[in-house]
């Protein structure tokens, strides 16, 4: 089950995050330097949007993948790259949100209210992004001791959904070509898979009367 | 808070119609003339063209860039990417190039393209551009009035629609071997849109031999519905007494109809279309009904359930 022992040094995690932070940097960096030197195409804000909301599922499935990755692998340290990752996934969210209010509608509310009503993907869309604030707004060691463990768990757990909302987001918009949703559609639920056979084995485990396995380590150490 | 922007004023109205009229024979005079010295068009790319400037359907607002229009397009034979087209449709032979028009006709014809462009004059056609998708362009087209080319094979009473079928080889078409449409694609219009003098077969664009990723060698342009309506590459065009199925209607009968007139009142069942981006321009503009077309064609809908019969 686990590979190679792998346990960077503090500082090592350090240097790790720090690349990773400039790495997650790396799009919204091309997008505007491709918007400075008008290289986006004919449509560049089409672009803009359609980038910033790949992205957002992007880095919402990365962040995703960490766990299995960290299960599979033995690499405990991975968990604490998380947050970062899902923190990202907020900020392109965000991005891609005020592209569409900004570039699309101009802040016209009225047109925007009855998008949201009227288009069920901007109604999936808009909810996963509601259901990301609270996400981001918990994302640090305060909320957690706050919250406690246990709480701050089970409201994260609506990553799941927000992921399945995102996702048909994007497949309700496509106008007829639907094989880059389904890719997505494909890989979340896979990553959902290997979270229900571990819920599963967990069930059994209890019921052979075992102890539960240690629950995860949430906070992160700094 | 929206730009308002003033509203496209007709041409017909800056000047008065009598002297336009006046002014549209003189140019298809010399347009006939040149036609008869010189042969009007070639094969060759970048080549000169004769053509009828100045059409009144002309738009007087700024055409979108050349490469905008060659690279940002939809052509789903050749992928669903609208960078697609650009890149494979330049495996198309668009010469030789045969074109039947045939059915409920008096006198069915085969055309080679090179004869076909020499029926009549062509004339130029700044027209706007409304995709479903929700953006918009102006380009302007040279081609020749689809009515012209109906009237030599001379429809018979009992003919009511005019079907369009593109060319489809797998051979050369990515999107052909795949089943994101049932292909070939098709297309339709009620016989009278389809002689409604803005209704064109363009075979040319910025005044160069139409590019193959814009449908080469023959295209079908009707201003006042959405692009798809636009038949690309077509091979056949057959008039019909039912109304033809069309390739978008049998993939999405709910989201596609017959008619696709552009109105920013009937939403696409996914997406609103009360408005659209013009390429090139920062904000969405408002979209106007029949793509502002509607001094020309609202008559043709008289009395008709738009949102029914969208």
């Amino acid at each position: 089950m686990s590979g190679q022992p792998c346990q960077p040094s503090g500082r090592q995690i350090k240097a790790i995050k720090a690349t990773l932070f400039v790495l997650c940097l790396v799009p919204l960096t091309r997008l505007a330097w491709g918007a400075w030197q008008d290289a986006l195409g004919a449509n560049p804000i089409e672009f803009i949007q359609n980038s910033l909301g790949t992205w957002t599922l992007n880095f919402l499935l990365i962040t995703l993948t960490l766990s299995p990755l960290r299960k599979y692998s033995g690499w405990h340290w991975l968990l604490r790259l998380r947050r970062m990752l899902g923190l990202f996934a907020f900020c392109y969210a965000l991005l891609h949100l005020a592209s569409y209010l900004w570039l699309d509608q101009f802040f016209d509310w009225q047109a925007i209210a009855k998008d949201i009503v009227k288009r069920p993907f901007i109604t999936v869309g808009m909810a996963a992004f509601i259901l990301l604030v609270p996400l981001a707004a918990t994302s640090n060691n305060a909320m957690i001791r706050r919250l406690g463990g246990r709480r701050w768990q089970q409201l994260h757990r609506s990553i799941y959904v927000i992921a399945i909302f995102g996702v048909l987001h994007y497949w309700w918009l496509v106008k007829r070509d639907v094989t880059l949703p389904a890719v997505y559609a494909m890989l979340l639920f896979l990553l959902l898979l290997v979270r229900a056979f571990w819920r599963e084995q967990e069930r059994q485990r209890q019921l052979a009367g075992g102890r539960p396995a240690k629950a995860f380590t949430i906070v992160a150490k700094r | 808070m929206l730009i308002q922007r003033p509203a496209d004023i007709p041409p017909s109205e800056i000047t008065p119609r009598a002297l336009f009229e006046k002014r549209r024979e003189l140019l298809k005079g010399i347009a006939g003339t040149a036609l008869a010295v010189a042969l009007p068009f070639s094969a060759q790319a970048g080549e000169g063209l004769n053509y009828a400037r100045s059409s009144p359907f002309n738009t007087a607002e700024k055409p979108t860039p050349y490469q905008d229009v060659t690279h940002y397009n939809n052509f789903y034979e050749f992928g669903t990417d609208k960078s697609d087209p650009a890149e494979q449709a330049q495996a198309l032979k668009t010469r030789p190039w045969q074109i039947a028009i045939e059915g409920l006709v008096k006198r069915p014809k085969t055309l080679a393209i090179d004869d076909l462009i020499r029926l009549v004059p062509l004339e130029e056609r700044i027209y706007r551009m409304r995709c479903v998708e929700g953006w918009s362009m102006v380009i302007p087209w040279i081609g020749l009035p689809l009515a012209a080319l109906l009237k030599q094979v001379e429809p018979l009473g009992s003919a009511k629609y005019v079907e369009f079928v593109s060319a489809a080889d797998p051979k050369i078409m990515p999107g052909v071997r795949s089943s994101v449409l049932d292909w070939p694609y098709l297309e339709g219009l009620r016989l009278d849109e389809a002689m409604q003098p803005l209704t064109l077969l363009a075979a040319s664009l910025y005044g160069e031999v139409l590019p193959k990723q814009n449908g080469a060698p023959l295209r079908l342009v009707v201003p006042w519905k959405y692009g798809f309506k636009g038949a690309k590459s077509i091979v056949k065009i057959r008039l019909t007494d039912r109304q033809p199925q069309t390739a978008w209607m049998k993939a999405a009968p709910n989201e596609y109809g017959f008619y696709s007139n552009v109105n920013p009142a009937v939403d696409h069942p996914r997406w609103s279309q009360a408005t659209e981006r013009r390429i090139g321009e920062f904000f969405k503009r408002k979209t106007l009904l029949f793509n502002g077309y509607g001094d020309q064609v609202a008559k043709l809908y008289a009395g008709m359930d738009l949102k029914k019969y969208f």
